[in-house]
């Protein structure tokens, strides 16, 4: 292919082939929608000197540099670097792991999402697989960063427990319950745990602090939302631990990679192969791993 | 529950505002108040109840009993605790 520009090999670095010729947008690293000031400070350089001033935001936190001359790339690589700024992938693999701000900055957070959202790049990013493949981390059940949109969504919750002493009877958490599991019978509150989903709302707003939280990552499988919409399933009881979680996410991206054909997303995979396959693989891999 | 009643010093009425002026408009009444004292907020169901409270919490007040008024609304009875 003398002479020729290979775009497959282009895209594995983020330059999406735009419609002018010769030129392309080139999307950037951005981890759990975060960037330096550093970054925004090289990347409006490099936006003004390559390409046309300004820069496209993706619906997925990505940043993207629209009209850099495909013979300026490696040029523009280089000057992004120097401000820390990576280029992002598109193509059949891991992406950009999407985040909200999570229990580090947002009072409603219940997981540390930022800091899930590196650990999670630096697992599987630009990881090579059948068709591509998003991860998005949000902090709690008002899923600000819509979880169940990626192939692995992963969304804050807690398990709660009650302590009676504490308890004053005040009704605040009984009312701020959305899904009805809690109750006050003679000034103590009763929880119906089949009812409860997770959301630490009672944890957060009891002013005894009679409710204990611990925080706890809920996981969803197989979503997508392009030409085809499907809401990603929980398959799993809430995780409260990285080991575990992160033999799930294994466990999935192997099932995966295991099953799909060329081209194929996870949802496809799932409608041809079922639901059951996956289920027993991250249940195994949920219960201990050990196989 | 039996209705008790809850002693207050003053009070106000969020009921004619949304979320997320609710709260700015019960900060600045707890604001105004001594500390100790005990203010009777009355706030619509739904979204204020939901979220009031909890902004009241981390805000650092003691939040003592939220009654339902039996009309849609709710109060919420705090005392002032005056930042350390
Ligand atoms: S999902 Fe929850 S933690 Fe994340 S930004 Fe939204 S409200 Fe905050
Ligand atoms: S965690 Fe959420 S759903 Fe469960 S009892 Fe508490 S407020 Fe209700
Ligand atoms: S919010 Fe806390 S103190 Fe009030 S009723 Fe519920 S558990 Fe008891």
């Amino acid at each position: 292919m003398a002479g020729e520009i290979n775009y497959a090999e282009l895209k594995k670095g983020g330059f999406m082939k735009q419609k002018q010729k010769g030129f392309g947008s080139l999307r950037l690293k951005v981890i759990g929608g975060n960037l330096t000031a550093e970054n925004i400070r090289v990347i409006s350089e490099v936006a003004e000197k390559y390409g046309r001033g300004y820069v496209h935001m993706t619906s997925r936190q990505g940043v993207e540099i629209p009209f850099i001359n495909v013979e300026q790339l490696a040029e523009v690589k280089e000057a992004l670097l120097k401000g820390g700024v990576e280029t992002g992938v598109c193509g059949p693999r891991v992406r950009t792991v999407t985040a909200c701000q999570g229990s580090e900055i947002c009072p409603s957070g219940c997981i540390d999402t930022y800091t899930l959202a590196k650990e999670l790049d630096e697992r599987y990013f630009g990881r090579e697989l059948p068709h591509k493949f998003k991860f998005g981390v949000t902090g709690c059940m008002n899923n600000c960063l819509k979880a169940e949109e990626n192939d692995v969504g992963i969304k804050g919750g807690m398990e709660i427990t009650y302590n009676e002493e504490p308890c004053f009877s005040c009704g605040v958490c009984v009312k701020v319950c959305r899904t009805g599991a809690l109750s006050m019978e003679d000034g103590k509150v009763v929880l119906d745990a089949s009812k409860c989903n997770h959301c630490g709302r009672c944890v957060k707003s009891c002013p005894a602090d009679a409710w204990v939280g611990t925080p706890g990552y809920i996981v969803s499988f197989g979503g997508t939302f392009g030409n085809f919409i499907y809401q990603g399933e929980e398959l799993l009881p809430i995780i409260g631990d990285k080991e575990t979680l992160f033999r799930v996410t294994d466990a999935a991206i192997e099932y995966f990679e295991e099953n799909a054909k060329p081209s194929e997303r996870f949802r496809k995979t799932l409608e041809r192969l079922g639901i059951d396959g996956l289920k027993e693989k991250v249940r195994k891999a949920y219960e201990g791993g050990e196989e | 529950m039996a209705a008790e009643v809850i002693e207050f010093d003053e009070q106000v009425d969020i009921t004619d505002v949304v979320c997320p002026i609710t709260f700015v408009k019960a900060k600045v009444a707890i604001d105004e108040l001594e500390d100790g004292q005990v203010i009777a907020v009355r706030m619509n169901d739904g979204e204020p109840v939901q979220n009031v409270p909890r902004s009241i919490k981390e805000e650092g007040h003691q939040i003592l009993k939220l009654a339902d008024n039996e009309d849609g609304t709710y109060t919420l009875y705090v005392r002032k605790v005056e930042e350390a």
